[in-house]
């Protein structure tokens, strides 16, 4: 905890003092943030679908089915467009980091970054961090937006229901605090998809094999801290917004 | 100069015309998991002196050399890199040091996103030398190692004798005060190995760098202490009947065993020596 903790700060403190790699930086851009699209789309887009379709059985005990934009909107923007977005990116891309920068430590480049006077922190770190942290703010909104897409395409494809009521009533149930909500958490599972992932890169030990294991545990323990931090942050909005 | 800590990043990217050993170790011990890897290690080397490391695997040679460059931090003792006292040096600071030393890994170390070229320049891009400059500098060093007709191609492309001659360009295109070559030749075939030991030689003989070179193939070692390298005939004999009686005075050899240094002295004092476990050694 205490290394994770040192890398955490050193990744940090990095971003505001020069240099910045701003090449690497917008290369980890678009390997973290376009290549995670199709996943974002694919989950964001389902999950509303099935969201849909679950929801209006419970929905119709009490003459609610009106009500189904609404809950599919709400539980995408407060949790299931962060969270989901937060778990398949870390299967993603916590697992990339961890074993290239695995691979990185086991040949010694690291060590030869180094010895050419290149602190891997600030070279390897500090743009995945930056990176991750952006692109998940954004890649959340997509899943978000084609999360109720989704949903209002079951909704009114196979339910029967009206779109301009769905789209309005989805609309209308959203308000600031929510919205704020699942933007925030984002936030925190790039930081920790970013930290993590390296974390375990950079520790790596025993050739080949301990890639692997690094790789397991980066996603392990990602998709653990994303889904505690979650609760937390819902806690802490629900105080502050009171919903 | 002894004890002293480079006290401004300055001062350390301006070195080196310290008067003194370049390397200089004093008692150092290191050790990884409750095993004991380096004990009271002691030695030093001059300007311009090549100080061969030898010794069974796992007896920390690696170890001794990444502690010169700064990369692990003993557990006791201390160690002065062109002066500097570095076991008690800020990260920072190493980093400007580490500008005038160069370091062949043992695998090569090259990284494997980027082209020969890149890996090569990978340096003059974070002094931010000018694509011009660093282009002919990254042919130069190229040519040196007779590797110029690779400046395009990917680590994975080129055979393990070519990324160790990479990994040799890379180490000297600043013109390092310092190299420290990490086992060179390890896994190569015996012809590969003596290019890459005349490299070494060249370098020596050519630029008078300063070197630490571990290995464990004696006959690199005794190619090293007994030639020379002349830009007109190449690898030649040092000959018996000349000044240096056949062996070259600025080549040293230390012998570590056990966590500990059992032979620091030239090359004469190495054959001559009556150590059972040395003559065992070199047998």
């Amino acid at each position: 905890m205490q290394d994770y903790s040192v890398l955490c700060g050193a990744a940090l403190a990095d971003l505001f003092t020069p240099p910045l790699y701003w090449s690497d930086i917008f290369t980890q851009m678009d390997s973290i943030g376009v290549g995670s699209m199709p996943i974002i789309l694919l989950t964001g887009f389902f999950t509303g679908c099935v969201l849909a379709l679950q929801s209006v059985t419970a929905l119709k005990q009490f003459g609610a089915v009106s009500m189904t934009g609404t809950l599919v909107a709400l539980s995408m923007v407060k949790e299931l467009g962060p969270v989901l977005t937060g778990l398949m990116v870390s299967g993603r891309n916590a697992a990339g980091m961890a074993s290239e920068l695995g691979s990185m430590k086991v040949t010694e480049q690291l060590d030869a970054m180094r010895a050419l006077g290149t602190d891997p922190i600030r070279k390897l770190v500090t743009p995945r961090l930056a990176a991750t942290v952006f692109m998940l703010f954004f890649l959340t909104i997509i899943a978000d937006a084609v999360g109720i897409a989704g949903g209002a395409l079951v909704a009114t494809n196979l339910l029967g229901l009206n779109a301009t009521m769905y789209l309005h009533t989805s609309y209308q149930s959203l308000k600031y605090g929510d919205v704020v909500q699942g933007l925030v958490k984002p936030l925190f599972s790039g930081f920790i998809i970013a930290t993590v992932g390296c974390y375990f890169g950079m520790k790596t030990t025993g050739g080949t094999q301990g890639v692997g294991k690094a790789t397991t545990q980066a996603v392990v323990v990602s998709s653990v801290f994303i889904i505690i931090v979650d609760f937390l942050v819902s806690r802490l909005m629900i105080g502050i917004f009171g919903r | 100069m002894r004890g002293e800590t480079a006290s401004a990043g300055a001062a350390v990217a301006e070195q080196p015309e310290h008067a003194g050993p370049v390397v200089e170790f004093e008692n150092v011990s290191i050790g990884f998991d409750g095993k004991q890897v380096l004990e009271d290690v002691s030695f030093t080397v001059e300007r311009g002196q090549t100080l061969i490391i030898l010794g069974p695997t796992g007896s920390g040679k690696s170890v001794l050399l990444k502690l010169a460059n700064g990369l692990l931090k003993p557990d006791s003792g201390s160690i002065r890199i062109f002066g500097h006292e570095i076991t008690a040096m800020p990260e920072r600071e190493i980093f400007e040091l580490r500008a005038h030393i160069g370091m062949v890994f043992q695998e090569s170390a090259l990284f494997d996103s980027l082209t020969v070229e890149d890996n090569v320049a990978y340096r003059l891009h974070e002094e931010h030398v000018s694509e011009d400059e660093s282009h002919k500098r990254v042919v130069e060093a190229l040519e040196f190692v007779e590797l110029g007709h690779a400046i395009d191609k990917f680590p994975s492309e080129l055979s393990g004798g070519m990324r160790r001659r990479v990994s040799i360009a890379r180490a000297i295109i600043s013109g390092p005060d310092l190299i420290l070559y990490d086992s060179p030749t390890g896994g190569l075939d015996p012809i590969t190995s003596t290019t890459i030991i005349e490299l070494v030689m060249k370098q020596r003989d050519v630029s008078h760098t300063t070197s630490l070179l571990v290995t464990q193939r004696l006959q690199d070692a005794f190619v090293l202490a007994t030639h020379r390298y002349d830009a007109k005939q190449g690898m030649r004999p040092i000959a018996k009947d000349g000044p240096d009686r056949g062996v070259d005075p600025g080549t040293k050899f230390l012998i570590l065993n056990d966590s500990r240094v059992i032979f620091n002295g030239s090359t004469e004092e190495l054959v001559h020596s009556e150590d059972p476990w040395i003559k065992g050694f070199l047998a």
